[in-house]
């Protein structure tokens, strides 16, 4: 019973090296501590009231040199710790060219939604592969809620309105915990599930044969249910723009400024398309907001992703700044 | 006790004649006896005295929704109340220990004691103000009493949207409301203290002259005046979402939950320095008096302060680093956060430089002074892990923060307010209390503290999330010694409330300078007449000159 537990499982790449930081901070922090705590033990006593054989003469109350090197010494120790830490948390976040898992995450009270790329569903259990990474792309039905794997010192919010995402390289097979992290109601400590971690073929043999539409298919029936098309139909005059290698791109709009479309990009253009107007065009589309779940905007998001890939005459950058609306001359290519 | 000089002074006849006050005086306490006396009093030690039964009604509300929360934690399973109630519990609990106790503690009891003492003044600038800014604490008190007893609040006392303003089935509102009225006493508090501190310095108090308690409450008020209507801006808004589903907050309607976070943390950050940077400035006044020496590197002291103030109003962002901010915005605030922390540090290696060839006593305030140095050093330093972009990936929201922030705020907030309870305790009263008794309490709720929070650091590195009603089986034993810990706590704050108790009535007569403390609040009687000063003080010298005081004199009990 006293067998008291001081760390978590140490299961990701990244748990690696936050977990360094973790002792070298703590180490440092204890050197650090123990001087001043023990100093103040040594003074106090050195000093006591009672103590008569102890030279008081010539005490000073300030000294510029102590002020500054007790400054100044913390203040560079503090300035490589940021420096290493942020260097984690660059390498977390760090956009990754291609090769990744992406896992599509919904989180609604009281449970966890999971999608793979072959369209299997899990719910609150969590299938991954060792050693490759894994992008979650996350987002919320109702309120904030967090994915947390401690054995992956992994964490981040799942936000209502948009998408988050995060990426871990998982390595030691096993079955890890899956917190809810962000306080989000009634049974919030009952939001948990796991996360198992499998050798890549036993991965496999899990995920089996498609069991049935992948993201991106779905997503290309609810384009066609939700008459998306009758606007966004891909030809040069279109009222919409076509949608054929936008994803990853830059998007220049009315006005001028540029942006990327990226997930959130695509999410915003169907629940609030408004907010930003590809150049030459109408703001005539009407919002989807609250007509389609969150499920329902990866899967569109997953189709508008694939026409990026499949499309044979992507535009490349350069081609972008002399362009007014992208996808009109990809459409008329 | 007239043999302790007051170098810094011309000499006040009442000092001289080492009067103990109640005698020959009528004081402030004995000014009046009917209600109607201490209810409409515009006298800031009769309005402090008010804000310290105030304060410590809340506290023992808040303490024993503390109780219940470390009693249900003893086990994995939500054996002793339900998930809602829980829910409750935790923000209930946060709601009044922060709004209702540890904000206005120390600036409301001793700020408003002391500050007009301390720079010889009769009283604050705006005395009614100041007896309005009581009322209005009492009203907000009041309103999230209301809020507990009309089903309660759930949201954590963060109010993060959108659960709080569309999915949270609780007294919102009303708790909402109940913290947009105490901002107002904490608005009326801070703009008495910086116009007292500004205007009111009787001849020869210089800014470079005043003690370091009032350096820090002056960086304190400006916190206060400059954030706090930013958080009541903020909880208007989520009753105005909620009420009538304006959409701000609530992406469904069009609104931004993370804009919320920034709001609510732009104040919520600071506040941290409204209830830590009084308790510094208690500090310095333990530190001088009980090593008989002035306080290393005053300037720099006084000038952290400020720092504080200032930086700390740019790191809310270190609250988000997992929200979906930008990543930018992440590293800015991470920069920031590390920046805020050199001050802090800078103050406690001053501190401990005072203590070299000091003459050091060990009366019940300076083992508080010495608690708030542990507790703030292990709060401070594991302030640098979740500073740190990787790390507090891993540590943020766990009980890795609630450890953290307990130490930092609650620990050296309760260090600063009990050392300042008992150095100050004579001057309030004119009574002494029993210092075998203030020892050793001092001591059970040092060791209290730690052996409560603690554990949480190695429960949060372990991965165990806050605000868990359930929690998975692996965590119960270091759950087990926290709340062991917190039994201890419970007692150790119990101890004062009896001895004290018992030397308001039957303690002993507290001379005018029972420390043997410079500093003009010590130089008139015990307690002080109703307007402080026979004759208005008249400084000539620096702060904390110990030089021609020899040791502390023993009156203790």
């Amino acid at each position: 019973m006293w067998n008291i537990p001081f760390v978590p499982p140490t299961a990701s790449q990244e748990a690696v090296g936050i977990s360094w930081l973790y002792w070298v901070i703590t180490a440092l922090s204890v050197f650090f501590g123990g001087i001043v705590l023990f100093g103040a033990i040594f003074l106090a006593v050195k000093y006591r009231a009672g103590n008569q054989n102890v030279d008081r003469s010539n005490a000073t109350d300030s000294d510029l040199r102590l002020e500054l090197s007790w400054t100044l010494i913390p203040l560079i120790l503090a300035i490589a710790i940021f420096g290493w830490a942020a260097k984690l948390y660059g390498d977390i976040y760090a956009p990754r060219e291609g090769g990744y898992y992406e896992v599509f995450v919904v989180g609604k009270q009281w449970m966890w939604k999971f999608q793979h790329p072959n369209g299997k569903r899990e719910i609150n259990d969590l299938h991954v592969p060792a050693g490759r990474p894994v992008k979650l792309t996350m987002g919320s039905e109702d309120v904030i809620h967090n994915v947390y794997v401690p054995a992956f010192r992994m964490k981040q919010d799942v936000v209502p309105g948009r998408w988050t995402r995060t990426w871990f390289n998982a390595v030691k097979p096993g079955v890890y915990r899956l917190f809810c992290n962000q306080y989000c109601g009634t049974n919030h400590s009952k939001m948990i599930g796991r996360v198992i971690v499998m050798e890549p073929r036993e991965f496999q043999a899990w995920l089996g044969d498609e069991t049935g539409a992948t993201p991106a298919q779905s997503g290309e029936a609810l384009f066609a249910k939700l008459a998306c098309n009758t606007c966004h139909t891909g030809t040069s005059g279109a009222r919409g723009p076509s949608l054929v290698g936008l994803f990853g791109k830059k998007v220049r709009l009315l006005g001028g400024k540029e942006v990327l479309a990226d997930e959130n990009y695509i999410r915003e253009s169907i629940t609030n398309p408004s907010a930003k107007i590809v150049e030459g065009y109408q703001p005539i589309m009407p919002s989807f907001q609250g007509l389609v779940t969150e499920e329902q905007l990866m899967q569109l998001t997953a189709y508008v992703k694939s026409l990026a890939q499949d499309s044979p005459q992507s535009v490349s950058p350069s081609d972008l700044s002399t362009t007014n609306a992208v996808s009109k001359e990809v459409a008329t290519k | 006790m007239s043999s302790y000089p007051v170098p810094q002074t011309t000499p006040i006849p009442e000092a001289r004649e080492g009067s103990s006050g109640s005698e020959n005086h009528t004081n402030y306490l004995s000014a009046g006896y009917t209600l109607k006396s201490w209810l409409l009093t515009v006298d800031h030690k009769r309005i402090a005295v008010l804000y310290l039964l105030g304060i410590t009604f809340f506290f023992v509300i808040g303490g024993i929704f503390a109780l219940l929360i470390r009693l249900e934690l003893m086990t994995p399973k939500g054996d002793l109340v339900s998930s809602d109630t829980y829910n409750r519990l935790f923000t209930q609990h946060g709601l009044i220990m922060i709004f209702l106790f540890l904000i206005p503690a120390i600036p409301g009891v001793f700020g408003n004691f002391l500050i007009p003492l301390m720079v010889g003044a009769r009283d604050l600038a705006f005395p009614k103000i100041n007896l309005a800014s009581w009322y209005m604490f009492m009203i907000g008190g009041g309103f999230m009493l209301a809020a507990i007893f009309t089903g309660g609040v759930d949201t954590g006392w963060t109010f993060y949207t959108p659960y709080s303003t569309t999915f949270a089935n609780s007294s919102v509102i009303l708790a909402g409301l109940g913290a947009f009225i105490v901002g107002f006493s904490s608005v009326f508090t801070g703009l008495n203290f910086a116009v007292t501190i500004h205007k009111m310095r009787c001849p020869g108090l210089t800014w470079f002259r005043l003690p370091l308690f009032v350096w820090a409450h002056y960086a304190t008020s400006l916190i206060m005046l400059l954030g706090t209507p930013v958080v009541a801006i903020t909880v208007l808004l989520v009753a105005i979402e909620r009420i009538w589903g304006v959409g701000i907050f609530d992406p469904r309607i069009g609104g931004d939950p993370i804009l919320f976070q920034h709001l609510f943390w732009f104040y919520s950050h600071p506040a941290v320095y409204i209830m830590i940077l009084p308790a510094m400035g208690v500090m310095s006044e333990l530190f001088s008096t009980f090593s008989r020496k002035p306080v290393f590197g005053y300037s720099f002291i006084a000038a952290s302060s400020l720092a504080i103030a200032i930086v700390g109003f740019f790191v809310w962002g270190h609250h988000m680093l997992v929200s979906g901010q930008s990543e930018f915005a992440g590293l800015i605030f991470s920069a920031l956060s590390f920046l805020v922390a050199i001050p802090s540090a800078v103050k406690v290696f001053n501190w401990t430089a005072t203590l070299y060839k000091g003459s050091i006593s060990f009366q019940a305030p300076m083992i508080y002074a010495f608690g708030f140095i542990g507790l703030f050093a292990i709060g401070g330093l594991t302030g640098l892990f979740l500073a740190c972009l990787g790390m507090d990936y891993h540590v943020h929201d766990t009980y890795f923060v609630v450890a953290h922030f307990h130490y930092v705020m609650v620990g050296a907030t309760i260090m600063g307010f009990l050392g300042a309870l008992h150095y100050w305790w004579p001057k309030m009263f004119g009574k002494m209390y029993s210092e075998g008794w203030a020892q050793f309490a001092a001591v059970v709720i040092f060791l209290g503290f730690n052996f409560t929070f603690f554990p949480q650091f190695l429960l949060g590195y372990l991965g165990m999330p806050r605000h868990y009603h359930e929690y998975v089986p692996e965590f119960q034993i270091l759950h087990i010694l926290s709340s062991a810990g917190a039994m201890l706590l419970g007692v150790g704050y119990l101890i004062p409330g009896v001895y004290l108790t018992y030397s308001f009535f039957y303690g002993k007569k507290a001379p005018a300078n029972p420390w043997g403390a410079t500093g003009l609040e010590w130089q008139t009687s015990s307690p002080p007449p109703t307007h402080n000063f026979e004759k208005t003080p008249v400084v000539t010298g620096e702060p904390y000159d110990y030089s021609r005081v020899e040791s502390v004199p023993n009156v203790a009990s």
